[in-house]
């Protein structure tokens, strides 16, 4: 058998196909290369899926365990600023999709007034998380050594939250299982926040491109993809908001 | 390839303003229901002795679970997209309930006893 | 026809290995290491899985060194501890996760469905950065001090009663995860995306459905293994968590989240093996796959299955009897596609035409030993025994048979086949054949008295034990002595082989498959034009047919 096949040796030299200079070598149409992409990046949402499934178990079980903790723990969230964040991603998520619109439809003035204002939706829930932690840590709610179940043992002590909810005081051990509580509050939004910093970081960067135009001219493909990952981290909020929030308030 | 062509279709489906906006509201919708939902008292469901379903976190988890497909379908495009994303997503869905189903079975099974 | 051989090499006076291709288009060190091929990825992991291995194996002797003796006589038994700890990371996620993907499959798979590459060769090359983070953050662990919860990081042990570095490993299999997602996630996307035009999913080759059964185990199962060491790390950092009762956490929960992974873990390293098998069987009988679909399906359904029956592994850890028992029945479940491959493997030997070459002894090897391990497996998946076997060396030699015997054989197995496709050269076939003989010796003297130690009661983990365990010790000990020499004798007869051996032409093996109708090796682009696939799978006849149209010398 020879070295050498009618495959390899014989063939012209390698033909060059007309293609925009996007379209990477190992594709063989942009359509291709659009298709794989996106699939891949629903790939890898599936992973982010099962990453934070990972979370959502352990919180099941311990808000199973620890049920009295739980309800008195969530009580110290502000509904005013978990709603207003939801809201807030809410709203990102729409000038998201309409960043994708704006893409789609060549508009690059749209383009970036939309992805703008995503980019502000992100850092105002970053700042309102800020706001809510700073609160947290004020009140030593932080799991660890500075944690303090005085809120817990005795809910007269906290006479905003009291008025509120008139929670029962909780015997000493179920009271520190409200550790358990902020330990996985703070596990499952700072996971979310760290997405949400990376979304961020893509937005910047994706602003500076879409101003030298590089999004408004057919090649639509990173918005889109970056569209289905910021997507992603507002569905992981709106259950945050319904588990962690919303256990009970009445 | 030709497999590839009926995806163009789809692909280029450009998604109208309008139908985000609907999509807005109705998420916004789906908030202030939730909300409002979690302080009342739904009551429970007392499906045999031991075994008892309190109706709020129900309602807090289907309220958030079609916010989330309504961002899948919608804003994610899933509606217009190819079998093959729709089964992508349902079989992360799946696993994900697998996940927290069969491990939660084992907690709640311990309950029944010993045989 | 007994020594027959189906190796046909070009005429040795005149071949050469072609001057362009993927290895000499460029030179540099930074051509390698900014690469976006596929195939010198491969090399690149090769190189590292190789390094890694031999680690492990070092590590294999000083325990079997150390069982010589019921006392614990060459090390402190919490070096001891940390000894198997490292052995068995190193070997699950450093070895055994990337071995046959990351190497032969990062290398064939887009060969083997016609593409130019991996549908994303920038992820891939951050694939490979990645598992080399990892491994320098395992180094340094072993370095400083070394970890030893045992690779299953059992909480609270691992939490809170050790002061060993479980941080710094458990990142470290926090990155080398993202690898192997990365890995996965790119072979799945090429499988649906790049097939040429013609490649129907039932014309692909079955090392490409069983890399896409892994890929999926990889992709979906290895995010809970990170959340989980992510978790781990938060609670031993910050003292509190939900791993730990002391915190009001829960042990069981750690294990459900661990074994949710490194369940589904097993199966992705043995199916890529199996895909290995697959393709050797064929082509070492002249004939095609017995039952082409049922062994395709029965990837899929391992890769399904494998995710419902983590807690077969947790039987005795206090889990609840009604959990136990489902998790039992499922595991007898998942036991059938494996089985189903190994009966359409030994049809495809029937009225074959077989010959021994290398490959195919692995693949005898591969089908002998991870019968027996399977088997065994039976054993634990069923609760009763499982409660007498689970933590004794039964299952330190279940899964060293499967593993050893059977994964690891078949990795051999796939080296050698692709060796002469990867480097244009051919291995020397007598010693290698040897090798593969002393392998198989030596791994049934060290792990099958495991069985026999395990059913009489010695436990795993243990550095001393009781004194009349000694004998089957020895033997194990000594058996681990030949084995070793088996696996050395490989990288030095390959490494030679890469200056001496013949010239492989083509398709030394007269074999099926895109891959073998390029040249040795293969140009950096894998095709000059896309091929087009017009035939099925292991279709020998249409290999005579191409054969006889071929030209035979150039003129």
């Amino acid at each position: 058998m020879s070295d050498s096949t009618a495959i390899s040796n014989s063939a012209a030299p390698e033909v060059h196909h007309e293609h925009p200079p996007y379209q990477r070598h190992h594709f063989e149409s942009v359509e291709q290369q659009a298709d794989t992409t996106n699939f891949a990046m629903w790939l890898f949402l599936l992973t982010e899926v099962m990453f934070f499934g990972g979370l959502f178990t352990a919180y099941l079980i311990m808000r199973n365990w620890y049920y009295p903790a739980f309800v008195e723990g969530s009580h110290q969230l502000s509904i005013f600023w978990g709603t207003a964040n939801t809201a807030v991603l809410i709203a990102s998520s729409f000038t998201m999709a309409m960043s994708v619109w704006s893409a789609e439809t060549r508009r690059k003035g749209a383009l970036l007034l939309c992805l703008g204002l995503t980019l502000v939706f992100g850092f105002t829930f970053l700042g309102i998380k800020g706001i809510e932690w700073h609160e947290k840590w004020e009140k030593h709610h932080i799991p660890g050594p500075s944690f303090s179940v005085q809120s817990f043992v005795n809910p007269a002590s906290d006479p905003e939250v009291y008025k509120e909810y008139h929670d029962q005081p909780l015997a000493p051990d179920m009271a520190q299982k409200t550790q358990e509580y902020f330990f996985l509050y703070f596990a499952m939004t700072g996971m979310h926040a760290l997405h949400m910093v990376i979304g961020v970081g893509i937005l910047i960067f994706m602003i500076f491109r879409a101003r030298g135009g590089a999004y408004t001219t057919g090649h639509v493909t990173f918005v889109e993809n970056f569209g289905l990952y910021w997507h992603f981290v507002d569905i992981i909020w709106i259950y945050l908001f319904a588990l962690l929030y919303l256990i009970s308030r009445h | 390839m030709s497999e590839q062509n009926q995806q163009h279709e789809h692909e280029h489906h450009i998604v109208s303003p309008g139908i985000y906006v609907v999509i807005l509201l109705a998420l916004l919708v789906g908030t202030a229901a939730t909300v409002a939902a979690s302080y009342i008292d739904l009551g429970e469901w007392h499906i045999a002795p031991g075994l008892t379903l309190f109706w709020n976190p129900v309602v807090a988890l289907a309220i958030a679970t079609t916010k989330a497909m309504l961002v899948v379908l919608f804003f994610m495009h899933a509606k217009y997209s190819t079998r093959l994303t729709k089964l992508t997503v349902a079989s992360g869905v799946f696993l994900f309930l697998v996940l927290i189903g069969m491990t939660m079975a084992d907690y709640f099974s311990r309950a029944w006893g010993r045989w | 026809m007994s020594a027959a051989t189906i190796v046909s090499l070009p005429d040795q006076s005149t071949a050469r290995i072609p001057k362009m291709n993927f290895l000499t288009k460029e030179n540099g060190l930074l051509s390698w290491l900014l690469t976006g091929d596929h195939k010198r990825i491969a090399t690149l992991y090769l190189i590292s899985i190789t390094f890694f291995f031999f680690i492990g194996g070092a590590l294999a002797g000083l325990i079997r060194l150390e069982l010589l003796t019921p006392q614990t006589s060459l090390m402190a038994a919490d070096t001891y501890n940390k000894v198997f700890t490292m052995h068995g990371v190193i070997m699950v996620f450093f070895f055994l996760v990337p071995s046959v993907p990351a190497t032969i499959g990062n290398f064939l798979i887009p060969m083997m469905v016609g593409a130019k590459d991996l549908a994303l060769p920038k992820v891939n090359l951050l694939s490979w950065y990645l598992y080399v983070i990892a491994g320098i953050m395992a180094i340094y662990t072993m370095a400083a001090g070394g970890v030893d919860t045992g690779w299953t990081f059992t909480t609270p042990l691992s939490t809170h009663y050790l002061n060993t570095h479980v941080i710094s490993t458990g990142l470290a299999i926090f990155v080398a995860g993202f690898s192997s997602i990365f890995t996965g996630l790119n072979f799945i996307v090429t499988i649906h995306k790049m097939r040429c035009p013609g490649m129907t999913w039932f014309r692909l080759p079955l090392f490409v459905w069983a890399n896409y059964a892994a890929s999926i185990l990889m992709v979906l199962g290895t995010p809970v293994l990170a959340i989980t060491l992510v978790l781990v790390v938060l609670e031993r950092t910050l003292h509190i968590g939900v791993f730990d009762p002391a915190y009001g956490g829960d042990p069981i929960l750690f294990q459900h989240l661990f074994w949710f992974y490194s369940h589904p873990a097993v199966y992705i390293m043995i199916l890529p093996g199996m895909g290995v098998i697959s393709e050797v069987i064929s082509t070492f009988s002249r004939k095609r796959v017995f039952g082409y679909t049922a062994v395709a399906f029965s990837s899929v359904a391992i890769a399904v299955f494998g995710f419902f029956v983590w807690a077969h592994h947790m039987f005795i850890m206090g889990i609840s009897n009604y959990a136990a028992l489902v998790f039992s029945l499922l595991t007898m479940l998942v036991a059938v596609p494996s089985a189903i491959k190994i009966f359409n493997w030994a049809f495809t030997l029937y009225k074959g035409s077989i010959t021994f070459e290398t490959p195919m002894l692995y693949a005898f090897g591969f089908m002998g030993l991870f019968t027996i391990g399977g088997m065994t497996g039976v054993f634990l998946g069923s609760t009763g025994t499982d409660i007498h076997l689970t933590e004794t060396y039964f299952i330190v030699a279940h899964f060293h048979f499967v593993m050893v015997g059977g994964m690891l054989m078949a990795f051999l197995s796939g080296i050698h086949f692709w060796w002469p496709k990867w480097t244009g050269r051919m291995y020397p076939e007598k010693i290698s054949q040897l090798a593969a003989i002393v392998t198989f010796i030596g791994f049934n003297f060290t792990f099958f008295p495991q069985f026999i130690l395990g059913t009489l009661g010695m436990p795993r983990r243990y550095a001393a034990y009781p004194p009349e365990f000694q004998a089957l010790n020895v033997f194990s000990t000594a058996g681990a002595t030949i084995l070793g020499v088996g696996y050395l004798l490989p990288v030095l007869y390959l490494t030679w082989s890469l200056k001496y051996g013949a010239v492989a032409g083509n398709n030394p093996w007269q074999a099926t498959g895109l891959e073998w109708q390029t040249q040795s090796p293969p140009l950096t682009e894998n095709f000059p034009e896309i091929p087009i696939m017009d035939h099925e799978a292991y279709d020998y006849e249409w290999l005579e047919h191409q054969q006889q149209k071929e030209v035979a010398s150039v003129g």
